[in-house]
């Protein structure tokens, strides 16, 4: 019993000491996470209070007494130094609560759920129009380049970047819904007739219509989505072309490439097998980057499209000195950077054996 | 090359599928049985009537709660009983008592009662939300308020206020969203540490007006649901469909296609773009609220008589009206909107650049001075700013425009760090003591004052023009207490840093089928109830 001591011992440190080293990257990266959240929240927290708004006008207006403004600058816990301030925020946030919104007299925690599944659901048809198009667009140039598939993609992916978003929104509605009438009213998700009537499970309504099997739903929410989610892909199908037309041409000079047609292997196989299949890896992390983007930043079209998204929620929440909304929808948005830079990392591994 | 063309068909025929199934969906035309609504409602924040302030928010329980007395949105001198039957006044002038209408039922089914009155107004006192002041004024707090507004059996009600007022101010105070009866049973059925009901009753409804509001989403749609028992008769419209349409050239064109019933935000531009449409007419009312350039007499230039007057006569009123405004204002000059008791329709002023360089070289200021201007970043107010920027050009005054935020321009203003500011300012009860307790009384002039109406955000403070302000809203004859208001305007218009410049007009476009929408002097008083379509 003495002798085994020592090799006990000795074998839990080396168990402890291997499973430290096997958790280690996990609380590395745990560490990574609360740290980067952390640092948001933190400089979010700064610039609201940077604001020139006053916080208790934004709460009570401008009409209240003077005496109901001293109290609620009180309740609001505006008396206290703005770390103190941060730091019961954060106590808040680490037990699962967002605050309310002084907007919507909501949880915080609901709205998001509320606003989020809308953004997600109108980003990710963008960037899945955005990679249905852009790759293959970006493949044509790379294909024919300097003839003129490449100058008319390139001349479009041009157009794509630079053309204002509220602008291209505008057009696009007085074409596709007043002169065409291809599309629904840019009035929200859905028309009244369904708005009031569908049961929202996800939130999301494409999904939820065809959970509630009402075909009618679907379709005037399809005609709803079709248009601003097409002008969104429109900046994701300029971005993504042109980073396929610069990988593909990067992977069209590889000796590989030289060696299967000498081989004899079809050109089909060559551009949309090999030379593709290798221009994936990088695109993959592009992909991710531009559907987070779009996640966030698409404020401009939620505006004119009366799309209760996210970005809106964010921005009207900064405008109003909503503190709790503006960070609470940072948190959900630092989250989404994170999670969509992960995805990515696992599928550069899974589509590179190199990188594993 | 073929494989390439195969490919493109393929996506040719996606986007075929997509265009075929949006094909069937884009003709909906609005429900016969119901109404929809283009508005940019993004200020509500709250639907408990004890705390509704803003405009969206007071329109939609206008329409969905029974307040005890209500008036002519056409003639506003005009006061009856809505869910009060009757009242009397007592000799003091101080006790009002109301006899409650029988038969009325709240959307739970519950029946109204006097107790529910005394509630809702004790209650609205004891949360002392930003609305309170509006009765707290008669002497209220929390705690006298169950002993001086209280149920005297199930249908009367007792009010007894601390002084003998003017009693239609007291009475139009009763009209005010604040003064709106919820069902009792049911908000104390929802009571949580003790806070009557407070934190259900911001997303939720208890009322027994017209209309139940049966779903608010902020910034998306507010669902008015017809009450088919409402003791003054069912709405025709089953469902009002507010929908939030943040940018007005979209609601034109939603009112163009008939997506839409009413555009509640036609700018100028658009207004004069559907003037034409004969699927859409334009229906227009004179709203409370006052439009003016207010200047700080901290800044030593501002403080000087002469340059205040001489601003006065650096704004083009009729230009605006016709140009910037065109269908949406009106020139009005005093503190009180035309339409109300004493308001004083008298324009002294207009743009005349020789007497205000006369005026300014009389301050010692013959070459002009530098000056800042703040406003709201909302395309009529900054028009107006630059218009007003462009005159004031004409004396030698170079004005620089800050624009900003909403809630940044209140801000500023009130700590009192602005020079010149130009915005609005809508009266929260029909009563004219609303706008001259603002503008014309201000007894602390100090930072720290426990007051801080709109005269003191500008550093005035008239000490006479205070005491007959006072001694006005006490007058209980209506023709004396006019004539005490024109004075008080008519020295206003004259020696306070205020420039009042244009009374708003609401405008709606409507289509050619809708009937029975009505636009009140305020947004408690626009009205879905008689809406029909014809």
């Amino acid at each position: 019993m003495t002798e085994s001591q020592p090799t006990d011992g000795f074998k839990a440190v080396s168990f402890i000491t291997s499973s430290f080293i096997k958790i280690k990257p996990l609380l590395s990266f745990v560490s990574m996470l609360a740290m980067t959240f952390f640092g948001l929240l933190l400089l979010t927290f700064v610039i609201g209070r940077l604001m020139p708004t006053d916080p208790v006008i934004a709460m009570i207006g401008d009409k209240a007494p003077e005496a109901l403004y001293q109290k609620t600058y009180i309740e609001m816990g505006l008396d206290k130094p703005v770390v103190v301030q941060f730091f019961y925020y954060l106590g808040g946030v680490l037990q699962g609560d967002l605050g309310t919104s002084v907007r919507t007299a909501n949880l915080v925690s609901d709205d998001i759920l509320n606003y989020f599944p809308a953004t997600l659901e109108l980003a990710t048809l963008a960037t899945i129009f955005g990679v249905l198009f852009g790759v293959p667009f970006g493949v044509l140039a790379a294909v024919r380049q300097n003839q003129w598939p490449d100058y008319l993609v390139r001349f479009l992916g041009l157009i794509g970047h630079s053309a204002p978003i509220f602008w291209l929104a505008m057009m696009g509605i007085v074409l596709f819904y007043q002169h065409l009438d291809w599309v629904a009213a840019p009035e929200g998700r859905l028309s009244v007739v369904y708005e009031y009537t569908l049961v929202k499970v996800t939130n999301m309504v494409l999904i939820d219509t065809l959970i509630a099997g009402d075909w009618g739903a679907f379709k005037d929410a399809f005609a709803h989505i079709i248009l601003p989610a097409s002008l969104l892909s429109y900046y994701s199908i300029a971005y993504l072309s042109r980073m396929t037309r610069s990988f593909m041409l990067d992977q069209l000079q590889q000796e590989y490439v030289i060696t299967a047609r000498v081989k004899g292997v079809s050109e089909f196989s060559i551009v949309w097998r090999h030379a593709l299949g290798n221009a994936w890896v990088p695109l993959v992390t592009v992909i991710a980057l531009t559907y987070a983007t779009l996640l966030e930043g698409s404020v401009l079209t939620e505006i004119v499209f009366s799309w209760p998204g996210l970005g809106r929620y964010i921005t009207d929440g900064l405008l109003a000195a909503d503190m709790n909304a503006v960070l609470g929808g940072t948190i959900v948005v630092g989250a989404v950077f994170i999670f969509l830079n992960l995805a990515s990392d696992l599928l550069y591994k899974v589509l590179d054996p190199r990188a594993r | 090359m073929k494989l390439f063309f195969n490919k493109a068909r393929h996506l040719v025929g996606i986007a075929g599928l997509a265009l075929s199934l949006t094909a069937t969906a884009v003709h909906a035309q609005t429900p016969k049985d119901a109404l929809v609504v283009g508005w940019q409602f993004d200020d509500i924040i709250t639907l408990d009537t004890a705390e509704v302030f803003e405009f969206s928010g007071a329109e939609i329980t206008g329409n969905t709660y029974d307040r005890l007395i209500g008036y002519d949105p056409e003639d506003v001198s005009k006061i009856f009983g809505v869910a009060a039957q009757s009242w009397s006044i007592s000799d003091d002038g101080k006790t009002f008592t109301f006899k409650m209408r029988p038969g009325i039922k709240f959307s739970s089914g519950n029946v109204m009662s006097a107790e529910d009155a005394a509630f809702s107004l004790q209650r609205a006192i004891i949360l002392d939300k930003s609305p309170a002041f509006i009765l707290s004024q008669f002497g209220f707090s929390a705690d006298n308020v169950k002993d001086k507004i209280k149920a005297v059996g199930a249908n009367t009600l007792t009010i007894t206020t601390d002084k003998a007022y003017a009693p239609t101010f007291v009475l139009y105070c009763l009209t005010a969203t604040i003064a709106s009866i919820v069902d009792k049973k049911e908000v104390l059925s929802h009571e949580v540490d003790g806070d009557m009901g407070y934190a259900w009753l911001r997303t939720h409804y208890a009322g027994s007006g017209p209309y139940e509001i049966s779903q608010w989403k902020p910034s998306e749609i507010v669902v008015l649901t017809a009450n088919a028992d409402y003791w003054g008769g069912a709405p025709a419209m089953k469902n009002i469909f507010i929908r939030h349409i943040g940018e007005s050239s979209v609601q034109q064109l939603l009112l163009e296609k008939g997506d839409i019933d009413i555009a509640r935000n036609l700018e100028t531009e658009q207004l004069k773009s559907v003037a034409n449409n004969d699927q859409i007419k334009l229906l227009k009312k004179g709203k409370g609220t006052l439009y003016y350039l207010s200047m700080n007499l901290k800044d030593p230039i501002l403080a000087k008589p002469q340059v205040q007057e001489a601003l006065k006569y650096l704004i083009d009123y009729k230009g605006l009206e016709q140009t910037v405004w065109a269908g949406r204002g009106q020139v009005q000059q005093a503190f009180l909107p035309k339409g109300f008791l004493g308001a004083l329709e008298e324009q002294p002023f207009s743009l005349n650049v020789e007497k205000a360089k006369s005026l300014l070289k009389e301050a010692g200021y013959a070459d002009g001075f530098e000056m800042e201007l703040i406003v709201r970043n909302a395309s009529i107010r900054i028009d107006t700013a630059k218009s007003i920027q462009t005159t004031f050009a004409k004396a030698g005054i170079k004005v620089k425009l800050i624009p900003m935020d909403g809630k940044q321009v209140l801000t500023v203003y009130r700590a009192r760090k602005h020079q010149l500011f130009f915005g609005g300012w809508g009266p929260d009860y029909q009563d004219p003591h609303t706008n001259a307790d603002t503008f014309a009384k201000n007894l602390d002039n100090s930072d720290g004052a426990k007051s801080k109406p709109v005269a003191w955000r500008n550093a005035y403070a008239p000490k006479l023009m205070s005491k007959d302000t006072r001694a006005a809203v006490l007058e209980s004859d209506a023709s004396k207490r006019a004539k005490m208001y024109l004075a008080i305007q008519r020295a206003h218009q004259q020696d306070a840093p205020f420039a009042f410049i244009m009374q708003e007009q609401e405008v709606a476009g409507l289509r050619s089928n809708i009937e029975g929408f009505i636009l009140g002097p305020s947004f408690d008083s626009n009205s879905y109830k008689n809406v029909v379509k014809k």
